[in-house]
């Protein structure tokens, strides 16, 4: 069921009135019983994957949370009789049976993820290395279907069971309230990956209607609607014609399929996002934040702090960290500090582990070299500034005695800072866009050569299935959203609005709206396309 | 404490260290920061800060991570 | 005492109109947003009026008295090819044609349905080409059939078996959302028509003086099966029980338009579905000695679809077979249907008149 549907608007129509309507505390388990069917109308067959996944986390969960309780009661009942070290023992004899159960959980979903995910790619690839033995032996693929969501509840999961592991979070004890945690239908489609602790805190409690944030709700659903259907539907259709003729649109053409594809990643994912939260907070629950504004990023490792915040601070937390602090990279830190001098040997250890976490961002985004160069890239790219720091800090101190102020303060410097961070993005992001990477490289080389920047005024643009009026309504939705951002800098919009007198408040709603219905990019004649998102 | 303060310091001259207490909360110190934090207060007090104890609250201020590690050589 | 009662008092009166406040503001909202989206709907919808004038077709007979002898149905080769003011005036009989681009006999056979709610005629006619289709086939015509039916179990039905693969209900409840973009197209005939429709058909049938005669017709392509499928037969059983229900002579008929190429097969399973279930079928492919057709004047687009000329020439033809053969009555005598067709037949006349007008220009 994909967002933009009669169906999804139906369903969660009938969820909401049903929801204020029964008693609260059979709340939680209409949600449950309300994301099961979204799944099974999605496929019945997706269930056994969901299944499996929440009542392996869930045994392993409670399992491992029963080593934690067995071991306070051991050394309670013990604290006289038991030395220093035969304590330490026994802790770190239960530690390793935690540990043994946490590697199961992790092996096992993240083997499914990888057989569903990446069986094909890993056989293309053994195909092309047997090839270039001069082998004529072939692989066949597999026909594996993708369930809906499974990185984001996978990820979601297993970020439940290593808090549990790490003590951070208590196990649930209840298998159909841990069965909605992993779930919950908003977030199925595309995100966020919420945090136990953060979801946990609003998903089981009842709630009563409130009118105030019933209302926030469904403007935020609205307004991702907008972004959705007004903005990202409408250009994807010329982000296409330049990506899928590639002989035809080269040079400037290139450069103008990244721009528009930074627009229609920008609306299409966040408008998505704001549905989920929307829907949630419709229903009184609290979902994550996903985005902060990130356009407006000076840099790049801003800009990851700022864009898909869930999935970034997932890696960090449960693959950057581990890795840069286990004992092996300590040891090595040291290493490389007495071999390669404090400053390198520093850093050495960091850029390891990051380059770790870019590539598995990467195979994560998509089964293909594509997002594995993406994500490397985007590992150079940091690294890269993080090496020139010294030279950047060097420059801000020339240009503040020059000008006699700090640079940074500068609007024009940073906004020269915010359009390098979006055009280094979109740069790296078209190879998300081609076919293949050695294509990616061609178009990117081709849109250095240029040659044809006329296409951007004499008319060529209206070629790309965009005519004036796209154009035109392409410029105005930007114009808002730019508008709306600068807004959110002093506070929430919806609040803002809602400190309005109810006819101007109409006004805005019923305009949104209108825009929706009128140029929304949906029905016969606009194939609304799939999230972006939605099976990664 | 003195000896956390100077690495603290090492990284990050301009920041306060003694008095604040938002280091996580408004993003002073990030990721790459903490990793090199935790390298060096393992070469110096000889423990292990591991990723479970990577949480704000731990390294919000260089009080909350001078009790960590105080905590962790109680622990050994 | 008195002063807490009366606090009390106010306090409820001042609840109360607060809750009355509400109210008011919940129903000026809900009207001005229904009303305005109602607005807009009728705004945005297509008006058929000067382009693709067929699209107004089905909606027009509801506007009608409906005392029909004869009702047509089916696709194009009847609502260009008969025409009732010929039948009226040359033998007295009250048709209909509820005909529309590329019917498709499930559509065919529901607006026989919902004809029946409102009138039992004697006859229905239905023109068997669009036999051919046993599949949905293309939205634009789906709408032209549909959209102008009044809403009945009939038109719910006849929607249901007519969405091609993409095409939803809802877009039929509500046009707007399927005609939302339309917005960039607006004329002004859209903004003319807004309410009341021009009216584009003389009881059905779409008038065309203008003359294209038939060269180099193609010959048909050869078809993989030519057997018809089973939805359609389907259909055409539930037609002829239905009509057998109501006591009405269905009859069959083949339009004589050459093309879409009518093959031997095809004729040879109508023949037989007619012998075995008692029908009368007519094929004015083969009539051309009693029709008096030539293609080289009666039609106006090279063969596809008589011009006036052709369709009159039918009707005359179609009207014995109605008068001798059916047996239909002579009405000329009733008095007000007379009076009805006097008018029309001066609309019919401004019309002709019209068109040769802006053919000679």
């Amino acid at each position: 069921m994909l967002f933009t549907s009669y169906e999804f608007l139906g369903f969660i129509l009938i969820l909401f009135v049903l929801y204020y309507l029964i008693p609260t505390k059979f709340q939680w388990p209409l949600l449950l019983a309300a994301s099961y069917v979204f799944y099974f109308l999605a496929d019945p067959f997706y269930l056994i994957y969901i299944l499996t996944t929440t009542v392996t986390v869930y045994f392993l969960g409670c399992r491992i949370e029963r080593y934690r309780e067995e071991q306070s009661g051991y050394l309670k009942d013990h604290k006289e009789e038991l030395s220093r070290e035969e304590k330490k023992a026994y802790k770190s004899g239960i530690k390793k049976r935690q540990w043994r159960l946490l590697l199961l959980g992790l092996l096992i979903n993240l083997g499914i993820l990888a057989v569903v995910k990446y069986t094909n790619f890993a056989i293309a690839n053994v195909n092309f290395v047997l090839h270039c033995f001069g082998s004529s032996r072939e692989f066949g693929l597999v026909d594996l279907v993708l369930p809906m969501g499974i990185s984001f509840y996978t990820f979601q999961a297993l970020g439940y069971i290593i808090d549990v592991y790490r003590g951070t979070v208590k196990a649930q004890k209840n298998p159909f309230q841990f069965a909605l945690f992993v779930s919950f239908f908003p977030q199925l489609v595309q995100g966020p990956i919420s945090r136990y602790q953060d979801l946990s805190e609003t998903l089981f409690g009842g709630h009563k209607f409130h009118a105030e944030t019933v209302c926030f709700g469904l403007e935020r659903i609205l307004w991702g609607f907008f972004k959705k259907l007004v903005i990202a539907d409408r250009i994807l259709v010329g982000v296409n014609t330049i990506v899928r003729n590639p002989e035809e649109y080269g040079g400037a053409y290139v450069l103008a399929g990244m721009l528009f594809y930074a627009l229609e990643l920008y609306a299409d994912f966040t408008g998505g996002i704001d549905i989920t939260i929307g829907v949630a907070q419709v229903l009184g629950i609290t979902v994550t934040e996903n985005f902060n504004r990130p356009y407006f990023s000076k840099s790049i490792k801003e800009y990851w702090r700022r864009w898909h915040i869930t999935m970034g601070t997932w890696f960090t937390d449960y693959i950057f960290y581990p890795i840069s602090v286990c004992k092996p990279m300590l040891k090595f830190s040291r290493f490389a500090r007495e071999h390669f001098g404090e400053a390198i040997g520093k850093r050495m250890p960091v850029y390891l582990s990051s380059f770790a976490v870019w590539l598995a961002t990467g195979i994560w985004h998509g089964a293909s070299w594509n997002f594995v160069v993406w994500g490397l890239g985007n590992w150079v790219v940091i690294m890269i500034s993080q090496e020139l720091e010294p030279l950047y800090k060097k420059f801000h101190e020339w240009a503040g005695r020059r000008f006699g102020r700090e640079i940074g303060e500068n609007v024009l410097f940073r906004c020269f800072q915010v359009i390098r961070t979006i055009l280094l993005m979109s740069v790296l992001r078209t190879f998300d866009c081609y076919r293949d990477v050695p294509l990616t490289f061609r178009m990117l080389g081709s849109a250095v050569r240029g040659g044809n920047w006329q296409i951007f005024w004499d008319g060529s643009l209206l070629g790309l299935g965009l005519d004036m009026a796209d154009y035109g309504i392409l410029a105005a939705g930007l114009v808002l959203l730019l508008v709306v951002s600068l807004l959110q800098r002093s506070g929430s919009v919806r609040e803002k609005i809602a400190r309005r007198p109810y006819p101007v408040r109409f006004m805005i709603w019923y305009g949104l709206f209108l825009a929706v219905l009128l140029m929304g990019a949906y029905g016969i004649g606009y194939d609304a396309s799939q999230f972006i998102y939605n099976q990664f | 404490m003195e000896d956390l303060l100077e690495i603290l310091r090492d990284l990050h001259p301009e920041v306060d260290f003694e008095s604040c207490e938002t280091l996580i909360d408004d993003k002073i110190l990030d990721s790459f920061d903490i990793v090199s934090i935790i390298a060096e207060v393992n070469d110096q007090f000889e423990v292990t800060i591991s990723a479970e104890h990577i949480i704000p609250e731990n390294f919000n201020s260089a009080r909350a991570l001078y009790e960590l590690i105080q905590r962790l050589e109680d622990e050994d | 005492m008195m002063q807490a009662s009366l606090s009390i008092i106010n306090f409820r009166k001042d609840e109360e109109k607060v809750k009355r406040k509400k109210i008011m503001k919940a129903a000026v909202t809900a009207a001005l947003v229904l009303t305005s989206l109602f607005l807009l709907q009728c705004l945005l919808v297509p008006k058929y009026a000067t382009d693709v004038v067929e699209g107004s077709l089905i909606a027009e007979y509801y506007q009608e008295e409906k005392d029909h002898d004869v009702v047509f149905i089916g696709d194009c080769e009847v609502y260009e090819n008969f025409s009732p003011r010929v039948l009226w005036e040359e033998y007295g009989i009250n048709s209909y044609i509820r005909g529309s681009a590329q019917q498709l006999i499930w559509q065919s056979y529901y607006l026989l349905e919902d004809t029946l709610r409102y009138e039992k005629p004697e006859v229905v006619i239905f023109n068997v080409l669009a036999m051919q289709y046993d599949r949905p086939q293309k939205e634009a015509y789906n709408r032209m059939s549909l959209e102008g039916m009044k809403w009945s179990g009939a038109k719910v039905k006849a929607i249901r078996a007519s969405m091609t693969e993409r095409e939803e209900f809802l877009d039929y409840v509500f046009p707007i959302l399927r005609y939302h973009s339309r917005w960039e197209e607006l004329k002004s005939e859209d903004v003319q028509y807004l309410f009341d429709r021009k009216k584009v058909s003389h009881n059905g049938y779409y008038m065309r003086v203008d003359v294209k005669p038939a060269e180099n017709v193609p010959e048909g392509n050869i078809l993989a099966d030519y057997q018809f499928g089973e939805n359609a037969y389907d259909y055409l059983d539930r037609m002829t029980r239905l009509c057998r229900e109501n006591d009405i002579q269905l009859i069959l008929i083949k339009a004589p338009s050459l093309y879409p190429f009518w093959y031997e097969e095809w004729e040879q399973q109508i023949e037989d579905y007619a012998e075995k279930n008692d029908l009368l079928y007519l094929n004015f492919l083969e009539m051309t000695e009693e029709t008096g057709i030539d293609f080289s004047t009666d039609t106006y687009d090279g063969g596809l679809h008589m011009n006036l000329s052709g369709a009159e020439k039918l009707s005359a033809c179609l009207g014995r077979i109605l008068q001798e053969d059916v047996g239909l009555k002579d009405r000329r005598g009733e008095k007000e249907l007379s009076e009805k067709w006097q008018e029309k037949i001066i609309a019919y006349e401004a019309e002709k008149e019209r068109q040769y007008k802006e053919n000679m220009g």
